[in-house]
């Protein structure tokens, strides 16, 4: 099946349902792995949020695409190149370090990303952004808290820390890097202008960074284009486990 | 920021519903006061049980001797007189 729209704001809906989608799934695999069990339900009820949110998404994304399309369908049926999400978003947990420096990265992002997507001018999808504006600040808040602690903590949370967000860091020039969908969506006022929320990203990053006493990191950025459906190796693993299912049973039911 | 094993134990209190007092929920461990409250927004308001949090060390509490249960609380079982059930309400009153 092929699901590539040419429609901008069906494709626009489709990257930010991936988005969350993977990130949602990602958070998912600490379940029952959490360093203690407060943190264990902390980051599973993160993990339901971003999937309950790219559900609205690939809700609205199916309802406009018509003929029959449903959210599982783009869930499940899409192959790695379909899929339109940053490569942040994908990369692997790590250890609690490595998720919690990715989170906190990509909540900064995500919450100025639906700060500007509250204001678009396609109302069904303003109203998505809204509601998911409330659990977003608590999970920019609950990232943050948690690199504050690590920064500040012992010499080897500060150790651990600092390294993961080196090795994350260079993945979140993707953020503000405009592919197709971005310039499709700005131009038609559906989202923002990416290159617009580098600076404020920068700001809200660099509060907590230094309050956490940890330093910015100073590296080039990667070239990537999830965006554009191309992937690190580590999306083809997720979607196979995440797509078994449905693929082994396509006639499965809850 | 000590080891997990280490966090201090925090009591929750949790108000359900505006005009009803906070309720004990539970425990939990926390390295701060500040993770003890998201911790607990967490695991008891996850299906919408609360509007309000209060979370609190739990040796902060200061509590009463299982042992001193006879001195402290059995004098009061034959004062029948100090339950407020010997006078009438006025109608006018309506629910107490």
């Amino acid at each position: 099946m092929k699901w590539d729209t040419c429609d901008p704001s069906e494709q626009y809906l489709l990257h930010l349902g991936d988005d969350a989608l993977v990130l949602g799934h990602r958070l998912s695999e600490w379940c029952g792995h959490g360093p203690i069990l407060e943190e264990d339900i902390a980051l599973s009820n993160l993990a339901l949020d971003l999937v309950g949110l790219a559900r609205q998404y690939y809700q609205l994304a199916a309802k406009r695409i018509g003929a029959g399309t449903t959210e599982d369908q783009l869930a499940y049926w899409r192959g790695e190149r379909d899929f339109k999400n940053h490569v942040l978003v994908e990369q692997p947990n790590g250890d609690f370090a490595d998720t919690m420096a990715r989170q906190f990265l990509f909540d900064a992002f995500h919450l100025l990303q639906l700060e500007a997507i509250e204001q678009s001018n396609d109302a069904e999808l303003a109203a998505i952004a809204r509601k998911a504006l409330k659990e977003t600040t608590y999970h920019a808040q609950h990232s943050a808290e948690w690199i504050v602690r690590m920064g500040d903590g012992t010499d080897e949370s500060h150790r651990r820390i600092s390294s993961a967000l080196l090795r994350i860091w260079p993945f979140t020039g993707e953020f503000f890097l405009p592919a197709e969908v971005d310039r499709l969506a700005a131009a038609r006022g559906l989202g923002p202008d990416v290159q617009s929320l580098r600076e404020p990203w920068l700001e809200l990053v660099r509060e907590v960074i230094a309050k956490a006493q940890l330093s910015l990191p100073v590296m080039p950025q990667k070239l990537l284009r999830g965006k554009s459906g191309i992937h690190s190796e580590s999306l083809g693993f997720l979607l196979a486990e995440m797509q078994s299912l449905p693929r082994a049973y396509p006639d499965a039911q809850w | 920021m000590s080891a997990p094993d280490q966090w201090p134990l925090w009591e929750v209190f949790v108000r359900s519903r505006n005009g009803l007092s906070h309720k004990h929920f539970g425990s939990l461990h926390a390295p701060d006061a500040d993770m003890a409250l998201k911790n607990a927004r967490d695991v008891y308001t996850r299906r919408s049980e609360g509007t309000s949090i209060w979370v609190v060390q739990s040796s902060n509490i200061v509590a009463s001797a299982p042992d001193a249960k006879e001195v402290l609380f059995t004098p009061s079982d034959d004062k029948v007189y100090r339950h407020p059930t010997f006078y009438q309400i006025p109608d006018e009153v309506g629910h107490m």
